[in-house]
């Protein structure tokens, strides 16, 4: 049956939009997307929802964004600290970008369950 | 002081080329290719050319002292050489503001590529580009969305949207075809497409396309818990069964319907266009006749030109070419009438083919969809030159994986976001396109079915229409 050998079978999957096909990323690389945020002149910009209501419009933010912060290891702490307030939540963080009104970055760091 | 009539033919130059006037911020100017007839010079065909698109007939009227025809007048205010042709030469118009209606691109259009074109005295003619002014734009609603509003609705940041056309074009049931949609967006995909051909025919009627690809979105958002989107190509054969179908989209909850402008024509386009803004629906922009129009380098009209018709007359989505795959079209060229899609200010540049400074003001962005021929071996070299806003489709790209559509759907999703992060990253996209892909590959077996599906397939002709540079 050299039909049903070679066909895979594709199971959909629930994801959280941008970089949601990828698989998580390191340290490293988390930290290279918010250096790309901070390098474009956008505010990093943290937000979490349970996983309930991932797909509202508004999850909620994180303090407040953090307009004109350049200091990374700043946002990364915020990161870590916003995940260790809500565990159970997806914590995404944004670059925003106030010349558009939109978001240049936005993908989801921790998952929550 | 009055003038008086004399009847008779006067030569074209005498009254329309007027190599000192000054154009006004308000003025419309065009810049035209013009290829005379032997023997004419050249400022007595650019000079036909204003007054023919303008005020002019080929015999002085007595009528024309009824009015001010100095105030209403078209004028050819420079000539130039087109670098490395002989007998074409460019030549630029202003037209005074008064000469069009408000808000209508069908009058701007009719004006300036009307009957001069088949004017005898000219062998071939080519619209290259339109300054709008600012006063113009202004009366034109333009996109009923936008950039910014379209990535909210669709909740789609930081990257291009990712969509295909449902294949075959033509031919299937609706439910089958509510199928082909259910499994491209259960795959990754954002958005899918009617082809430009579906409208209603014997074998898919409308309305029974629009049921179950409405069932197919619905689920796949439910399933993969993202917004997801199909274009309704409402393109009909009269206005109200347009308004019909695209009230129908609504009532679905439908976020994007499709309209195919040139073929439609630039009126229904911006009544449609209209429709949208009032009623919250994104519009997908199809572009099928424009290569009749726009290929030929010496006649017809810039595609450059097309675009920012349709950027006044309205649409969220249009299609640009790809650059890359099997459709005409050269990268500089692209890249010029892309940014008059999407930025607020494009300033001339030759090297891009835009002949004027334009000032789009407050108009919102249009995103350009690449389409047409590609795959995943093409994703690093289309993020590179369409960046963000853009809308990558993928037809045979999708469907012509050995898994099927979803599998294929999927391999593109995760080369896109993987060149989309090497980007952020850092890295250059087109030198290190193979690492980037392959590295990928290692967590994707579709992307690595993919990769190896498509690995020979190139379309390396050479573009038709080149930009005039030496």
């Amino acid at each position: 049956m050299p039909f049903q050998s070679t066909v895979g079978d594709y199971q959909t999957v629930a994801t959280l939009e941008t970089f949601g096909f990828l698989p998580p990323m390191t340290q490293d690389e988390i930290y290279d997307q918010i250096a790309y945020i901070i390098a474009q002149g956008w505010s990093p910009l943290i937000e979490h929802v349970h996983p309930t209501r991932s797909m509202q419009t508004y999850w909620s933010y994180w303090k407040l964004p953090f307009f004109g912060e350049k200091d990374l290891s700043l946002v990364v702490s915020e990161l870590e600290a916003c995940h260790r307030a809500y565990p159970d939540h997806h914590v995404r963080i944004v670059g925003y970008d106030a010349y558009t009104q939109s978001q240049g970055v936005c993908f989801v760091v921790f998952e929550g369950r | 002081m009055s003038k008086k009539y004399d009847a008779g033919v006067k030569e074209y130059r005498d009254t329309y080329w007027t190599p000192d006037y000054v154009p006004l911020d308000t003025d419309l100017l065009a810049c035209f290719k013009c290829t005379g007839q032997e023997g004419v010079p050249k400022e007595e065909v650019a000079a036909a050319v204003a007054a023919e698109s303008s005020t002019g007939t080929w015999s002085t009227v007595w009528s024309e002292l009824l009015t001010d025809l100095e105030f209403y007048k078209g004028r050819c205010y420079r000539i130039e050489d087109v670098p490395g042709d002989k007998e074409a030469f460019y030549a630029f118009i202003a037209y005074p503001l008064d000469l069009f209606e408000e808000g209508s691109i069908t009058n701007v259009l009719t004006s300036l590529v009307g009957n001069v074109f088949g004017f005898k005295a000219l062998r071939h003619l080519r619209l290259e580009d339109i300054r709008f002014p600012m006063a113009f734009i202004k009366t034109c609603g333009g996109p009923p969305n936008g950039i910014q509003v379209e990535r909210d609705r669709l909740n789609k940041y930081g990257r291009p949207l990712l969509g295909c056309t449902i294949k075959p074009k033509l031919g299937l049931s609706g439910k089958n075809y509510g199928r082909v949609v259910y499994e491209c967006l259960r795959g990754g995909l954002d958005l899918t497409k009617d082809d430009e051909n579906i409208n209603s025919q014997p074998f898919q009627r409308w309305r029974e396309r629009f049921e179950f690809v409405a069932e197919a979105v619905k689920l796949a958002q439910q399933e993969t818990g993202e917004i997801k989107g199909h274009y309704l190509n409402c393109t009909a054969n009269t206005p109200e069964e347009m308004y019909e179908r695209a009230e129908f989209a609504k009532e679905l909850d439908m976020p994007i319907i499709m309209h195919d402008y040139i073929t439609g024509g630039f009126t229904a386009n911006t009544g449609l266009a209209n429709w949208c803004r009032k009623n919250g629906m994104l519009l997908h922009i199809h572009r099928a006749m424009h290569a009749v129009i726009d290929r030929h380098p010496k006649h017809g009209i810039h595609f450059r030109v097309l675009a920012k018709c349709l950027r006044l007359s309205g649409g969220d989505q249009l299609h640009t070419g790809t650059v890359v795959g099997k459709l005409e079209g050269d990268r500089q060229t692209t890249l010029g009438y892309i940014d008059n899609l999407r930025e607020s200010f494009v300033p001339e540049d030759r090297s891009r083919g835009n002949f004027f400074d334009q000032d789009w003001g407050s108009m919102p962005g249009v995103f350009a969809v690449a389409s047409g021929g590609i795959h995943v071996w093409h994703m690093p070299a289309l993020v590179t030159i369409f960046g963000d806003d853009s809308c990558l489709q993928f037809g045979g790209g999708t469907h012509g994986h050995p898994w099927g559509s979803a599998a294929g759907a999927a391999a593109n999703r995760v080369a896109l976001e993987a060149c989309v992060k090497a980007r952020n990253e850092g890295r250059d996209l087109e030198k290190e396109s193979r690492d980037i892909l392959l590295g990928a590959a290692k967590h994707s077996p579709e992307l690595a079915i993919a990769l190896d599906t498509w690995k020979e397939i190139k379309f390396e002709f050479d573009t038709v229409d080149k930009l005039d540079v030496q």
